[in-house]
């Protein structure tokens, strides 16, 4: 059904013969094959590329006005914020950008969750996903330092130290990090040069990232593969209207933020100016590593022979690594929550579980929250290693459509559930 | 799936205002902010009095690090008045051409004087306290301009069974309550050049409209060019969600 | 457009309807994208901070007939030359319309004896020699630029080499007879 195009414009021919861009954007954004039920959610994706753009041009233009240097790097945020044209909003735009790239990709990664999207043959996608939010985590934070306030200064100080805890050479990796005994003017440096450097390894990964997604195609809420024209409808203009309904209305709730509560997601504590001799009263990640951060501080005591340090920042880097395995620890025929109801209830927890970590992140490390936390805890880790391995096994999945355009004219097979899909469609 | 976008958007919300709650100890009084909501800005007259506060009273002891006298146009003086105020202070600049620094009156491009020349010089004279800078204070404190303002009105008589320490003051709003700063205002601390009643209530409302200026000279700019953005948005959605419904009618 | 769209549609008036629709819609989309570069290239012009320190004071009274003084104005060197009845002479001596680029000596310099001037060739922006006397200042006794060789008079006029403009005088007035404010 895709068919190389012919040419018109001698130009583009010359060109197209010799490097096949305008065929290769043919082929990948306009003829390209979508899932004709694919619902809002798969919006989050093409989202997540505008954050990027978004942040990469902002961050270039913030750059060009940022002195990486302990003395000068809070002064130079408040030229930014005051003298620099448009710093202001330069600064508000990436600032609440970190927090809107974060909001996209987790919903981008929840709907993965929901719908089975990393499961085979998409596993690699789904890998590549996790380097991706990896690599998003490290510029964040690093990028969170710039500022030099007391929560960027203290907030280095306690990632940074999470490297102590590795056995033996703990002490050699932090003080390499810090380039000094603190952090200091060299990590400030370092960091300014890094938190430029990632985004642009995030372009390259997010490149592969939809090279994957073009080989295997887009899942959909029915999971089930394409089988035919029947299945699909062309990416233009099909996707490129939709996804721009997507996009306007999220610039909507981001310019809301920028302009009318820049501040939101901030914390009072990064306007004072870093100060090495006093801690905050209470330090608190910036919200989108909240969750990790309970997990981190869940574990009080020794397990076995390994320190409660160690086991806190492995389970913390855990909570991430074990993404890497979820298509293999997912046992289960079926992708989609839609036929299988268990996990779809299972699907349910597990979120709520993870707004509870968030919740519990966000608390000081006692009485209770300590103790919620640490249950959270353990249930994050029993819903990868021995929920989704036993459930994939032992239920019993409602019986799936047997193609994509069954469902959506919702007659025989799937009825039911073919009827939602055409109402969420049209939502 | 929609009830995920809520729960998610409400668990940010819920995180957040987590942290507000446990950092804070005490609960602080809301008031109304002539430069809150949504076409909020600063009353000119209160902020140019809060100036005035903060000149007679804060100034002795607290810088504005990140104010230059030509900031203070901004706030309705003219450029001549700024100039002249200006010139009242001096700044060291130099070196000249003898290798000295020297002092000279400062312009509207300076930054307004400190009253310390470094930290350990503003702890010597303030019985080893440092006054913090008070450029981004509203920002800077939970509570913003409201705990600012109880702040200032907050110092009380002790309760009978608090011991307040030596060189310490009671106040109401202070975390921990022990404070090093005196209660700065009191009745007719200044005198207004418009004849406002200088009670200690109207000085701190002032001196807040003043400090939340400072805090970000650039919120009405912000304010007004996000109701631009939003009308346009809205409308750009609009349309997008029609031909969007177009391009899919012969779909469903 | 794509084909695709084109040919599932069913009439003539959707088509327009969806054209129209399509068209509000991009126009809008550009207008956004271009209402986003604007603050985006703007911040990098010079900033708020920097047009504050736009202007300098300048004492004339040290500068002794022949001397000349170089001083920072906007990250420019400006001469300062006080100079000799001799150099006012040889300015003035010029046939104007000769010059590449015209200029008289009385519209360069608002007294005779204070030329004022940005001090980087309008060639390619180096700066030219002759501020001090052991300095070569060309065939024309003023200013030489030792980058491509291009010689100013004593009115800071180019009159040999590529420099295409005279050295450029910068806004200045005298606050009293012994001071002047640049910019």
């Amino acid at each position: 059904m895709s068919t190389d195009p012919q040419w018109k414009n001698p130009v583009i021919r010359w060109v197209d013969d010799r490097l096949p861009i305008f065929t290769y954007m043919d082929h990948e954004y306009q003829q390209f094959p979508m899932p004709r039920n694919l619902n809002y959610f798969w919006n989050f994706g093409a989202l997540a590329s505008i954050v990027l753009v978004v942040m990469v041009v902002t961050g270039i233009m913030l750059a060009m006005q940022y002195t990486p240097h302990v003395d000068h790097a809070f002064e130079s945020l408040e030229r930014i914020r005051r003298d620099v044209n448009y710093g202001w909003l330069l600064q508000y735009i990436h600032m609440n950008g970190a927090s809107m790239f974060f909001i996209v990709v987790y919903i981008h990664m929840f709907r993965g969750l929901y719908y089975g999207s990393y499961k085979a043959p998409r596993e690699l996608l789904w890998m590549l996903g996790v380097v991706i939010l990896l690599l998003m985590m490290a510029t964040a934070f690093m990028g969170y330092v710039l500022p030099w306030g007391q929560m960027s200064y203290w907030g280095a100080t306690v990632i940074t130290n999470l490297f102590s805890a590795i056995p033996i050479v703990g002490d050699w990796v932090v003080t390499l990090l810090w380039g000094g005994f603190s952090v200091d003017n060299a990590t400030l440096n370092r960091f300014f040069s890094l938190h430029y450097l990632m985004p642009f390894v995030l372009f390259a990964v997010v490149g592969l990232h939809v090279v994957a997604l073009h080989v295997s195609k887009s899942n959909n809420p029915d999971g089930i593969e394409m089988q035919g024209p029947q299945d699909s409808v062309p990416f233009h203009p099909y996707f490129t209207a939709k996804d721009s309904v997507g996009i306007g209305v999220f610039l909507l709730f981001f310019a809301f933020f920028v302009f009318y509560a820049p501040n939101f997601f901030g914390e009072p504590d990064n306007y004072i100016e870093a100060n090495p001799l006093q801690t905050p009263a209470h330090i608190v990640p910036e919200w989108y590593f909240l969750p990790f951060y309970a997990i981190l501080r869940s574990v009080t005591f020794d397990v076995l022979f390994i320190p409660a340090k160690l086991m806190g920042v492995l389970l913390m880097f855990g909570s991430i690594m074990i993404l890497f395995i979820l298509p293999w620890l997912d046992t289960a025929k079926v992708r989609s929550a839609r036929y299988r109801p268990i996990y779809k209830f299972v699907f349910w927890v597990f979120l709520f579980d993870c707004l509870v970590l968030g919740y519990c992140g966000a608390k000081p490390a006692e009485g209770w929250y300590l103790v919620l936390g640490q249950v959270a805890t353990l249930y994050y880790f029993l819903h990868f290693l021995i929920v989704m391995p036993i459930l994939g096994k032992i239920e019993t999945p409602l019986p799936v459509p047997t193609s994509i355009s069954q469902a959506v004219t919702g007659s025989g097979g799937g009825g039911a559930a073919g009827a939602t899909a055409a109402k969420m469609e049209k939502s | 799936m929609r009830k995920a976008i809520i729960t998610l958007i409400s668990a940010v919300a819920f995180g957040v205002t987590g942290q507000a709650m446990a950092a804070g100890g005490v609960e602080i009084p809301k008031r109304d902010w002539s430069f809150q909501g949504i076409f909020g800005s600063y009353d000119r007259a209160s902020a140019q009095r809060g100036f005035q506060v903060y000149q007679e009273v804060c100034a002795g002891c607290h810088s504005l690090n990140y104010i230059y006298y030509r900031n203070l146009m901004e706030l309705g003086y003219s450029e001549a008045a700024v100039k002249a105020f200006a010139a009242e202070s001096e700044v060291e600049d130099g070196p000249n051409d003898e290798g000295e620094m020297f002092m000279r009156p400062a312009v509207p491009s300076d930054r307004l004087v400190k009253p310390f020349p470094n930290a350990q010089a503003a702890r010597a004279s303030n019985g080893g306290a440092l006054p913090p800078d008070l450029t981004l204070m509203v920002e800077a404190r939970i509570g913003g301009p409201n705990y600012l303002y109880s702040l200032l009105t907050g110092y009380t008589d002790p309760p009978a069974d608090v011991e307040v320490m030596e060189g310490m003051n009671y106040n109401a709003y202070f975390a921990g309550h022990q404070i090093a700063m005196a209660a700065p205002l009191s009745e007719d601390a200044v005198e207004y050049a418009d004849g406002t009643k200088a009670t200690v209530a109207q000085m701190a409302e002032d001196i807040t409209v003043f400090l939340a200026w400072a805090s970000e000279p650039n919120m009405e700019e912000r304010k007004g060019m996000g109701m631009k953005v939003m009308l346009f948005l809205i409308v750009f959605c609009g349309l997008l969600i029609a031909v969007k419904r177009r391009v899919w009618a012969d779909v469903h | 457009m794509a084909d695709t769209a084109a040919s599932t549609d069913s009439g003539g008036e959707d088509v327009e309807r969806r054209d129209f629709l399509v068209l509000a819609a991009g126009a809008m989309g550009v207008v956004g994208a271009a209402s986003f570069i604007w603050p985006v290239v703007q911040s990098m012009n010079p900033s708020a901070e920097v047009l504050a320190l736009s202007t300098v004071e300048v004492n004339l009274e040290p500068i002794e007939v022949g001397q000349a003084i170089t001083i920072m104005w906007q990250g420019k060197p400006v001469f300062i030359r006080h100079r000799t009845a001799d150099e006012i002479a040889k300015a003035a001596d010029v046939q104007i319309a000769d010059l590449r680029d015209p200029e008289g000596d009385a519209d360069r310099a608002e007294k005779p004896e204070w030329l004022v001037m940005v001090g980087l060739c309008t060639h390619l922006g180096c700066i030219p020699l002759g501020q001090k006397s052991t300095d070569p200042q060309g065939e024309f006794g003023g200013w030489f630029c030792p980058c491509h060789g291009s010689h100013y008079d004593t009115a800071g006029r180019i009159r040999k080499g590529p420099a295409p403009r005279n050295l450029p005088v910068p806004p200045y007035a005298f606050i009293d007879d012994t001071k002047i404010l640049i910019g």
